[in-house]
């Protein structure tokens, strides 16, 4: 593709709420470069509030590829309809929602361009040459790598809840139609399952205590869940806990669950680089750890040094009072 | 009998990974080596599916030559070719000339049934290669997959996604990426160490692969990375002094009110 055709900031995910998060990063970018902001919806059908939503969220235009064969997320399929619509328009910036599924469509789709693509970005900006410089985490999380992408379209995924839904406003906006050739898809889905997980995400937690390997045995997380009750929380672990002891389901982490509540109390954690990975972008962090050189200390913003299994019936008792509770 | 090429990638052991003070660069140089986690357990994978239906296990990396090292560890564990792509025109690849080094060696070696890979490595965290490289192949993908396996000259997994679980189909050839709870990888014995360590690692360049300059290497990428620093953790860093707990505990209290956390 000829490298002065390309125009605009386009964004796609296939979860709409993503979707709006995207519009509020594209915006930004589009603005920079004096250029309009287009949304992709790709389904079987795709209803006229969809349509009428991304609008008001800041696209300028929006494209809707509608075909009974889109009816389900395929990566093969949705190729199709997203390379379909880089042709009709191909982009500068390309952004994709950094779901498990927009992330096995960004590259498949990045190959295809011969362009590349900035995995999960934490933050995107123009620079004054007008390239797209996203920032992301690399080595595990302990590093954040900053990075620019020399191709056209410039693609990055960015991840859930990076970019906040912006508001909505009365905005004009154009629906342009694609049609696409869509191919059989070879990947069949035999059976799908919904995880057993309980309904509410550790992710959506406002408030998260966590425990670690200080905790001793399995009943003294009704510690942590007495201290929960108090505060409205979620209770949350290291990787041992769940991975080794299978106390719990979940862990916190690198290759855990990543959260961002205002408030993280680490009980017993020691505060090793996978584990804080996943911690990053909580809004204040408590450590309660027994060994005052534990590191859990250096990212935290108030630490208590002492036994947890002083500390922590201790607080709830406190907070009790204090809440009135 | 199902003939299997994994893709694997050593990388630098990151529990070892420290931060210079002055700079906040990590420092890399001298850390000591591995097969990247979710990669062995693609290698272990493949090696299982071979056990069960017969054929052949071809290992792949693109390294230089400290990479034999995990070769011959993959080898160890039962794979029963490897192949070491190396050629200082290589250095500097990102996912985009990585994949398409990776899949002009896929093309070379010729006869596969599944291709494997990791999810994603532990330090780039891009999680590209599987679908570029199945892109590049015109393949399907299989990605996310945590239990896999053959039926009928099909390949059957599920696959791991964020509200529910998938079991898909597909058939052959195909590239499938694997994520870490898909098995507990073997430890090799002394003996099948000892035999690895006969083997031999083939080795290709950029010619062997028939690719241009401009296709590898810096030239052949679009990602530049101009800065790599240890993340800003703006922190307060208050520890609470008090005689007693029930004292800590009610300071703590103070200062989340003050933030206004509670609710
Ligand atoms: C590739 C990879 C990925 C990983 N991903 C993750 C991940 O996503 N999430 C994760 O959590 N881990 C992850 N890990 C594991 C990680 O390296 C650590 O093993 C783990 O985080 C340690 O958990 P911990 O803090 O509970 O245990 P420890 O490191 O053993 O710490 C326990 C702490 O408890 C304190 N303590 C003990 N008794 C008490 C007491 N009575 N009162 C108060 N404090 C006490 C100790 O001082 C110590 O600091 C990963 C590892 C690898 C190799
Ligand atoms: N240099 C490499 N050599 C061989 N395989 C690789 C290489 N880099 C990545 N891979 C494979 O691609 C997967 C995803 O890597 P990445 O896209 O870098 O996260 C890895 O888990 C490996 O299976």
């Amino acid at each position: 593709m000829n490298g002065s055709s390309f125009r605009g900031v386009m964004v796609y995910s296939e979860n709409p709420s993503l979707l709006l998060e995207l519009l509020a990063a594209g915006r930004g970018l589009a603005d920079k470069l004096g250029a309009p902001l287009s949304a992709v919806l790709i389904g079987g059908e795709v209803g006229g509030e969809r349509r009428e939503e991304a609008i008001r969220h800041g696209a300028d235009r929006v494209y809707v590829l509608e075909n009974p064969r889109l009816a389900d997320f395929n990566v093969e399929t949705y190729k199709a309809a997203l390379l379909r619509v880089v042709e009709a328009e191909p982009p500068e910036v390309l952004l994709i929602g950094g779901t498990k599924r927009g992330k096995e469509l960004a590259p498949r789709v990045a190959a295809a361009l011969e362009t590349g693509c900035m995995t999960d970005c934490i933050s995107l900006e123009v620079d004054e040459e007008g390239r797209l410089v996203g920032r992301r985490l690399t080595y595990g999380g302990s590093t954040v790598a900053e990075e620019v992408c020399l191709r056209k379209p410039q693609m990055a995924t960015i991840p859930p809840r990076v970019y906040e839904r912006p508001e909505p406003a009365e905005r004009r906006g154009e629906v342009v139609a694609l049609e696409v050739e869509v191919p059989e898809p070879r990947v069949r889905v035999v059976e799908r399952k919904e995880k057993r997980r309980a309904g509410f995400r550790i992710e959506d937690a406002p408030v998260i205590v966590a425990g670690g390997r200080g905790i001793k045995k399995r009943e003294d997380l009704k510690l942590l869940e007495e201290l929960a009750e108090v505060l409205g929380a979620r209770v949350g672990c290291t990787r041992p806990l769940a991975a080794d002891y299978h106390w719990l389901e979940e862990w916190i982490g690198l290759s855990g669950h990543k959260v961002k509540p205002d408030l993280y109390i680490a009980c017993g954690i020691s505060g090793t680089i996978q584990h804080v990975a996943g911690i990053r972008d909580a809004k204040v962090i408590v450590a309660i750890n027994s060994d005052e050189e534990a590191p859990i200390f250096n990212i935290a913003d108030y630490g208590i040094v002492g036994d947890l299994y002083k500390v922590v019936p201790a607080l709830t008792k406190a907070l009790k009072e204090k809440l009135g509770k | 009998m199902v003939n299997v090429i994994v893709l694997i990638k050593d990388i630098v052991d990151l529990t070892e990974i420290k931060v210079d003070p002055r700079t906040q660069r990590p420092i890399l140089a001298g850390l000591p080596r591995k097969i990247s986690d979710v990669d062995k357990r693609a290698v272990e994978a493949a090696v299982q599916l071979k056990e069960k239906h017969g054929g052949k296990v071809a290992v792949l990396s693109l390294g230089d030559d400290k990479t034999r090292t995990a070769l011959r560890e993959a080898l160890a564990m039962g794979c029963d070719e490897a192949y070491l792509l190396k050629d200082p025109a290589f250095e500097g690849s990102d996912t985009l000339a990585t994949s398409r080094i990776l899949a002009a060696a896929i093309r070379k070696i010729g006869e596969y049934d599944l291709i494997l890979c990791g999810e994603m490595t532990l330090d780039s965290l891009s999680a590209q290669v599987g679908p570029r490289v199945a892109e590049l192949l015109g393949l399907p993908q299989l990605t996310y997959v945590r239990s896999l396996d053959l039926k009928e000259g099909r390949v059957v997994a599920e696959r791991d996604l964020e509200e529910e679980d998938e079991v898909v189909e597909a058939p052959m050839p195909a590239v499938v990426t694997v994520v870490r709870e898909i098995n507990e990888p073997r430890i090799p014995s002394l003996m099948s160490i000892m035999r690895a360590s006969r083997k031999k690692i083939e080795e290709w360049d950029r010619e062997a692969l028939g690719l241009s300059e401009g296709e590898v290497g810096s030239a052949g990428s679009a990602v530049e990375i101009l800065e790599v620093r240890a993340p800003k953790m703006e922190r307060k860093k208050m520890i609470i002094e008090a005689e007693t707990p029930e004292e800590a505990a009610e300071r703590l209290v103070e200062k989340l009110m003050e933030e206004g956390v509670l609710r």
